[in-house]
């Protein structure tokens, strides 16, 4: 037996992202099984990266809670048309924020040097049942959930505009930005074409301070990424996005001294990455931002939670039009969750929509030049975050 | 130590599952009382058909037809059927390689006892009276005694007369007993009473309501009882305007996040006695218990004190 | 022999706790049975949630008949100030693989693990179902037990084992379970009447509740808080296909890679903690994992003596790793399964220092 060495660092590989594969995403897809959604999604990042099922080396796959589909640990199932047989298989579900720790979880397999290529891949197939019920069966005892989807978040977004004074249109500009982003992204689910800030402000108030139009949609679809070590870039048919920073980090659900607005949570995890990326001023350093926002006022919320906008500040880049996809710091380039929200996969469409950024490879909504790009997911009683900086050069360190 | 609570906690949906091509001609060729399979690029023919080849990934759709007979690969003896099992009778759980095929399928097999059953043995489907295109289209498999056809593995276009099916509703019922633990139970029954009782953790000192079990921040059990209330101050609020499908509430109505006095979070309720507008950040309220109804522990809503509004800054932390 | 599974870094189980493993819990909360574990594996190291570097735990919401479950669980962690966590919906043997990885990566040096399974709210054998197909198999509803009869069945069928051979696996696991504490069967059970023909009571695993937690840590940080760390030598896991039709029930093809890539063959184990729930799934482990009488199987009990859903196979893990630490074992396999008859496992070895 050789000795146990040391205890030293090695540093880690560099990790790159060479396929991005996404399903259009629609209401229900009454054409496929679940096996046939992800599988659409995993082929069309295979194909991005021009590698086959037997170039895979592990499959790591991550979806919200099982009762969305009703089925259990359902990558058993999926094991098969996943191109995992005789490969090691991973399930994550980190809440909301799955799709984004998945893909963090499949970058430590490659940043630890475990294996070479990677199929990461997320997904939710809303459709075979319905959200609602799924968020909250009936347990014994407990309240009955007083105030639906949208009455969890409406509180928290009067205590952010209490907070900072902003103007209650602030909401409104989210929306209509994203919709309109959302029509230059043909992956998107929600396609408004006759989209107008006045149809975004007339909308029904189903949770005051939260309109209709300010809400996110429930959607069928999945996102899949082939991540790959320095080798396997190297020979990737195009331009790959680099890992340059990735952090995962959790608080409790609910406690005394929560800032639901703004969770220290998501402040560690960001800073974390900005400190892996070399990051100190992340409103200038970084060209673009694809950021969880289920309501669209997360927008200003998360803007001063990430470090873009100082306390108190972040409603102002969004109504100067700094986040608009011509701005100066485009948020949500994709059209957002507020434009498509498979649960379990919106985490990972933000990550890789990040990355498809950095490689030049965003169609009609790509940021031009963009060079490094975060990518951003969050769930659970805003206690789940994940983040990663994506880049377009290799790490330097 | 008060009595544990527990109730039954049913989970049930009927879920929808569309099939994808493959599924689709394999379930509603059962629905004619045919059984397709799929062939794979070397030749194997898979029953029951899946859409991508376990062995190489590849997709899938080259559909044969297999024969309605075939050969027990293992079997189990299943003496007390359980709930949604395909027969309510003693049987045998089987799994089945049909003629022509190269893999097995799993179903049940009618047979009088465990004597009669055994690898090897010769069955055949016995389809249900009524077919909707479903697996269960196989009512199950029964011993057959006659000629061994020829295994042909004819190709198969997957078309059949009538509509093809392309989903399926599976109904999926899990009965539970839920038992929310000592800290819950403790403050549900002080709930009967009428007191909302919280825990204080020993380490921070915070006061949790309601109490779980644990300070989540410290990590450690909270156990030291603290009433907190009755009244307390409305943190913030949201007013619902869409009418939730179990609850019985007119809208537009209030919801609150209400930190009472002597409790460091807040928890959640409705707000009356009070025009929905004018409710507001720093409202004093006081429960309202609903003596109707017995089932109700927690209180109906809270309502105005009528007391000086609280300065934001008194509870801004606990926002 | 790849190098992958056995990581550029040293890593060792540095501790383990567990609950006692009881048919049910109804006065504790999944936290309330989860805290003290986690007390437990802290206090032997000596560390505080907030020295840990990442944390890592595995569960199941439709164990529990509840979505987002695992969220709750973490208030027994005492995640604040905010901590760098992971959850897998598997078992916690796998949420210990991706601690593993993280510490791979070398960006932190200890790692917590937990897994807990609540069984006794539902009924475990109806709620695995909807783990399988849901097209062609779960609308059919086959238990836990009729699909592991099915496997035992054709294991007799090709004469690998028989009747009086498993009551006799049955018997070996729950003797030696009486020297475990925290099992939940132990000394003499019968073996009782068919379940599912050919499998009886006996060759069942209880149904139970408990929970499990481990640390992790790399090079001299395992030395500092471990007398004796049961260091990972390899580690894999792999899965197979999911329809039983397709299998050879009687082979465990995934558990022989994932032992290959770990290094298992390489020298000889003195000790196998293996997750074999059924006793006829014992003797398909045996065969995969080549072990001959000389490996000690499941000195703890194993599966058949405590079987807490989604903890099980950590406990493995777990158990290997305690017989190190107290010397009683110089190299030991440990084994994790998940899915349907063995569909996915995964495979550990695990080596004390030389003495």
């Amino acid at each position: 037996m050789s000795g146990v060495a040391a205890s030293t660092r090695v540093a880690k590989e560099p990790v790159a992202v060479v396929g991005i594969g996404q399903t259009k995403h629609v209401a229900a897809r009454r054409d496929v099984s679940i096996a046939g959604l992800v599988r659409e999604a995993a082929q069309r990042a295979l194909l991005d990266a021009e590698l086959t099922w037997a170039d895979i080396d592990a499959v790591v796959i991550g979806k919200a809670p099982d009762f969305f589909e009703g089925v259990m640990m359902p990558e058993l199932y999926l094991a098969d048309a996943l191109g995992a047989v005789g490969k090691p298989m991973l399930r994550v579900h980190t809440a909301g924020s799955v799709g984004g720790s998945t893909a963090l979880v499949a970058a430590n397999l490659v940043a630890g040097r475990v294996h070479g290529t990677v199929l990461t891949l997320a997904f939710e197939k809303q459709s075979e049942s319905n959200a609602m019920w799924g968020l909250s069966l009936p347990v014994p005892f407990q309240q009955p959930l007083l105030a639906g989807a949208g009455g969890f978040f409406a509180p928290h977004i009067r205590a952010y505009m209490r907070r900072t004074g902003a103007p209650d249109t602030i909401g409104s500009l989210v929306a209509y930005k994203d919709r309109r982003n959302a029509l230059k992204n043909p992956y998107a689910h929600l396609h408004e074409h006759d989209i107008t800030l006045e149809k975004v402000q007339s909308a029904p108030m189903l949770w005051d301070p939260v309109r209709y139009s300010e809400t996110c949609p429930s959607s069928d679809g999945a996102c899949a990424m082939v991540l790959t070590d320095r080798a396997g870039a190297a020979r990737a048919p195009r331009p790959p996005a680099w890992m340059h920073g990735g952090a995962m980090r959790s608080e409790p659900t609910m406690f005394a001294g929560k800032d639901f607005v703004s969770p220290r949570a998501g402040k560690d995890c960001a800073a974390d990455v900005y400190r892996q990326a070399g990051v100190t001023d992340p409103r200038r350093e970084i060209d673009a931002v694809e950021m969880y926002v289920p309501f669209s006022w997360y927008e200003p919320m998360w803007l001063e939670n990430l470090g873009f906008a100082a306390e108190g500040e972040g409603w102002k880049l969004t109504e100067s039009g700094v986040t608009e996809l011509d701005g100066d710091l485009p948020v949500n380039m994709s059209g957002g969750v507020l434009s498509t929200n498979p649960i379990g996969a919106s985490g990972m469409i933000r990550f890789a929509e990040a990355a498809l950024q950095v490689r030049g490879q965003a169609g009609a909504h790509q940021v031009p030049g963009a060079r490094r790009a975060l990518g951003h997911a969050y769930g659970g009683g805003s206690q789940f975050f994940a983040m990663w900086l994506v880049g377009s050069e290799p790490p330097t360190t | 130590m008060t009595e544990v609570l527990s109730a039954p906690l049913v989970v049930e949906f009927p879920f929808t599952r569309s099939l994808g091509p493959v599924q689709s001609a394999f379930l509603t060729g059962l629905r004619e009382r045919t059984v397709l399979g799929v062939r794979t690029g070397d030749g194997k023919v898979l029953v029951p058909p899946v859409e991508y080849d376990p062995a190489t990934a590849e997709e899938l759709r080259d559909l044969v037809e297999v024969a309605p007979t075939g050969t027990v690969t293992t079997w189990a003896w299943n003496h007390e059927p359980r709930c949604g099992q395909p027969l309510d009778t003693p049987f045998a759980w089987v799994l089945v390689r049909l003629d022509g095929a190269d893999t097995a399928l799993l179903h049940a097999l009618d047979a009088p006892g465990p004597d009669s059953v055994r690898t090897g043995l010769r069955v055949r489907v016995r389809w249900a009276a009524e077919r909707t295109g479903a697996i269960t289209d196989i009512a199950c498999f029964e011993p057959y005694e006659g000629e061994v056809t020829e295994p042909q593995a004819a190709p198969h276009e997957g078309e059949f007369a009538g509509e093809a099916v392309t989903g399926i509703v599976a109904h999926a019922r899990l009965d539970y007993t839920y038992s929310p633990g000592r800290a819950q139970s403790q403050y549900i029954h002080a709930l009967s009473g009428r007191k909302v009782v919280g825990e204080r953790c020993p380490s921070c000192r915070k006061v949790y309501v309601p109490p779980r079990g644990a300070c989540p921040t410290c990590g450690v059990a909270t156990t030291e009882q603290v009433e907190v209330g009755p009244r307390g101050t409305v943190t913030t609020f949201c007013i619902v305007n869409i009418k939730a499908k179990n609850l019985d509430i007119e809208v537009p109505y209030v919801y609150a996040h209400i930190a009472l006095d002597g409790a460091d979070l807040a928890l959640h309720a409705r707000i009356a006695g009070i025009p929905y507008d004018q409710v507001r950040m720093g409202l004093r309220v006081e429960p309202v218990w609903d003596d109707s109804s017995k089932d109700s522990r927690y209180p109906d809503h809270y309502r105005p004190t009528g007391e000086p509004d609280a300065d934001y800054d008194t509870y801004k932390e606990l926002i | 022999m790849a190098p992958a599974a056995h990581g550029a870094r040293d890593v060792a189980i540095v501790a383990f706790g567990q609950s006692d493993h009881r048919r049910s819990t109804d006065e504790l909360s999944e936290v309330e049975l989860l805290m003290p574990v986690l007390h437990e594996v802290l206090a032997a190291t000596g560390l505080k949630t907030g020295d840990i570097g990442f944390t890592c735990s595995g569960s199941s919401d439709y164990l529990a008949g509840r979505a987002f479950s695992f969220t709750m669980a973490l208030d027994g962690v005492g995640a604040w100030p905010p901590i760098s966590e992971s959850h897998v919906e598997m078992d916690g043997a796998w949420a210990l693989y991706e601690a593993w990885v993280k510490l791979q990566t070398g960006e932190c040096d200890t790692a917590l693990v937990y897994s807990y399974g609540k069984s006794s709210p539902g009924s475990v054998r109806d709620v695995l179902t909807r783990q399988l197909d849901p097209y062609y198999v779960a609308p059919l509803w086959p238990d836990s037990v009729a699909l592991a009869a099915l496997q035992a069945r054709a294991l007799i069928d090709a004469g690998d084992t028989d009747e009086p051979a498993l009551a006799g696996v049955a018997a070996r696991s729950r003797t030696a379970a009486r020297t475990n504490p925290h099992a939940q069967l132990r000394g003499s059970v019968p073996h009782g009447d068919y379940v599912v023909r050919p499998l009886r009571t006996g060759d069942c695993p209880p149904v139970g509740d408990g929970a499990a937690a481990v640390v992790l840590a790399a090079g001299e940080r395992a030395r500092e808080l471990c007398e004796r760390p049961a260091w990972i030598r390899g580690i894999d896991h792999r899965i197979e296909a999911h329809s039983l039709g397709v299998r050879d029930l009687t082979d465990s093809a995934s558990t022989r890679l994932a032992a290959e890539r770990a290094g298992a063959f390489e020298r000889p184990v003195d000790t196998a903690e293996l997750h074999a729930p059924f006793t006829s799934q014992e003797v398909v482990l045996r065969k995969a994992l080549r072990l001959d009488e000389r490996v000690t199987v499941n000195p703890s009990g194993g599966a058949l003596a405590a079987n807490p859903v989604m903890a099980a196979g950590l406990i493995r893990l777990g158990e290997a790793a305690a017989r190190i630490h107290r010397g009683a074992s110089e190299r030991a396999l440990a084994h994790a399964t998940s899915g349907p008859c063995l569909q996915q496992n995964l495979v550990a070895v695990l080596e004390g220092d030389p003495r």
